[in-house]
């Protein structure tokens, strides 16, 4: 038994952190759903959801429940096994990158023999990420074009000529934007001379003063990766695909209660993702530049500290997207692709080249 | 141990997915097999502890050569293939030519063991250099090659069967086919989307 216990203790402290990490994307998610709401009426000069609660805080159980017992309808001459396969793909798609959130610096201070069993020698600390891969930006962008299938599988399944050109759209907004984006993150891998998310925050703490957070040196790239990221998650000015005709839907037309549900998911946790890159990429993740001074590095404090700031420049990109989708007009889709590739791409890649001149000279 | 569990459990699913992607008529699930081959793949490459050759296939082949074709297949709006029923005879020689194939693998396994294998470059000095590479290609890992090199025979000569041009009289009947096709369509409504 306790043989047992200790082969399978790694297993067991992963599978314990991807469940934390699960209720924190899903409880995000969800209050992400009201905050829209809320902000983009007062925005529209109205007051959001508040019947259902104190502010109307427990209005996303209710839609929960609302998309639960909604009918399920299937359509007649779709493809079966590819219209039940498309919001899969999206969800899935969209939820793994959970694995490599850096939510915080390694505790250092936990004395871990209060374990029983033996369980906690030889353990020093409790890194706050659930797992650090060597390439892990490169993991990232994978699954955001695997993510296409979601939208382009969707849009074909439906036998419904709108969900076909909507999805055809979106997927071919969505692989033009991933250029771009992915051109606008190289700087920030050269400066800091890793693909591993933690160790970009690393790097940024251990520069000079002026570069601390990458937004400084990067701001060109920061501001290529926020419209490609805004183009990405298919949000306001780039959701030509989801509101095509504002009568159908796009390539969600012809699914309803709970696979609906999941589409709608993924483009929250989808937009979740984006802002925690942004962040760990140009705003430094979890580090912050004075907090240092207030509690030691590694122990619990800092870590809290550093959890609670990063949460909640999270919560501010999460905030500046639906500021946007309360702002801005829609993009036609002409205009979208010649804006993706006539002007981001060759933004970022100027980006990149003057990137690697100021290094130069720097290094030399 | 756990390295063979994992090996076995993706090996066997690339060997569904591929099965699959040669088995459907509808060539969208073709399609979407062959992605499931390239994730299977790409989580040997994990088992083998090269995560940035996984990260990578994933990004380049499943996230945007098969992008491509799905695209292409969706925008050509592509049927299913109707069976020929006029070429039922064509399985007994396609069994036939299997056995032949067998037998050619199995030839070149046995040779291939019979080689003797002896590295005659230094390895320190050549590593990564033309040289060290052909030198490995025909002694270390001749099988490999052999087996690709059947592999892309097989390839050519398919893609060359699969496109060919009919005889006169098979053309004529594909043509009228296609043409009642379209007649038929032109009576309904036939919208036009532009993309």
């Amino acid at each position: 038994m306790e043989q047992i216990l200790k082969t399978a203790f790694p297993f067991l402290v992963y599978v314990v952190g991807l469940t934390v990490v699960f209720g924190i994307v899903m409880g995000v998610v969800a209050y992400t759903v009201l905050a829209e709401r809320k902000v983009l009426g007062w925005i529209q000069g109205r007051i959001g959801p508040n019947r259902v609660g104190p502010w109307g805080m427990f209005q996303p159980f209710a839609d929960l429940l609302k998309f639960i017992f909604k009918e399920d309808l299937v359509p007649d001459k779709s493809t079966k096994f590819i219209y039940f396969l498309a919001p899969l793909v999206a969800v899935t798609c969209a939820m793994m990158p959970m694995a490599i959130y850096p939510f915080g610096p390694t505790i250092t201070t936990i004395d871990w023999s209060f374990l029983p069993f033996g369980l906690g020698e030889g353990i020093r600390a409790l890194p706050l990420i659930v797992a650090r891969i060597d390439v892990g930006l490169l993991y990232v962008l994978g699954i955001t074009s695997v993510g296409v299938y979601g939208i382009a599988l969707a849009g074909w399944s439906s036998n419904n000529k709108y969900s076909l050109m909507g999805g055809l759209r979106s997927s071919a907004q969505m692989i033009s934007y991933e250029l771009a984006m992915g051109a606008s993150i190289l700087g920030v891998v050269m400066l800091a001379g890793t693909l591993d998310l933690g160790g970009i925050i690393e790097a940024q703490s251990r520069s000079p003063w002026w570069s601390r957070w990458y937004i400084i040196p990067q701001f060109i790239g920061f501001i290529v990766f926020l419209i490609a990221a805004f183009a990405e998650t298919n949000r306001v000015p780039f959701d030509l695909p989801e509101a095509e005709t504002e009568l159908v839907a796009g390539f969600h037309t012809e699914y309803s209660a709970l696979k609906f549900a999941l589409f709608f998911m993924a483009e929250y946790i989808n937009m979740f993702t984006v802002s925690v890159m942004c962040t760990t990429l140009f705003l430094g993740g979890w580090y912050t530049p004075f907090v240092s001074y207030v509690f030691p590095v590694g122990s619990i404090g800092y870590a809290l500290a550093s959890f609670i700031l990063f949460m909640a420049k999270v919560c501010a990109f999460l905030f500046f997207y639906i500021w946007v989708r309360g702002t801005l007009p829609r993009f036609r889709f002409d205009q979208l692709m010649n804006f993706g590739w006539k002007f981001l791409l060759p933004l970022a890649l100027a980006n990149v080249i003057l990137t690697i001149v100021i290094v130069y000279f720097l290094n030399s | 141990m756990a390295t063979t569990v994992l090996f076995f459990i993706f090996a066997g699913l690339a060997i569904g997915c591929a099965l699959s992607t040669v088995y459907h008529r509808n060539p969208l699930y073709g399609a979407v097999s062959l992605v499931g081959v390239f994730v299977s793949l790409s989580c040997i490459y994990v088992t083998l502890a090269a995560p940035f050759i996984a990260a990578v296939q994933i990004l380049i082949y499943a996230g945007a050569i098969m992008v491509l074709v799905i695209f292409v297949i969706m925008l050509l709006n592509l049927d299913e293939e109707k069976p020929y029923r006029r070429l039922n005879y064509l399985y007994a020689l396609g069994g036939f030519l299997g056995i032949v194939l067998l037998a050619q693998t199995f030839f070149v396994f046995v040779a291939v063991n019979k080689t003797p294998k002896k590295t005659i470059v230094n390895p320190d000095e050549t590593v990564g250099k033309t040289l060290s590479i052909g030198a490995n290609m025909y002694t270390e890992y001749l099988l490999p090659v052999e087996i690709v090199g059947v592999l892309l025979l097989m390839a050519i000569i398919g893609g060359v069967i699969l496109v060919r041009r009919l005889s006169q009289p098979e053309l004529k009947l594909v043509v009228d086919n296609e043409l009642e096709l379209r007649n038929e369509a032109d009576e309904k409504d036939d919208y036009r989307i532009a993309l």
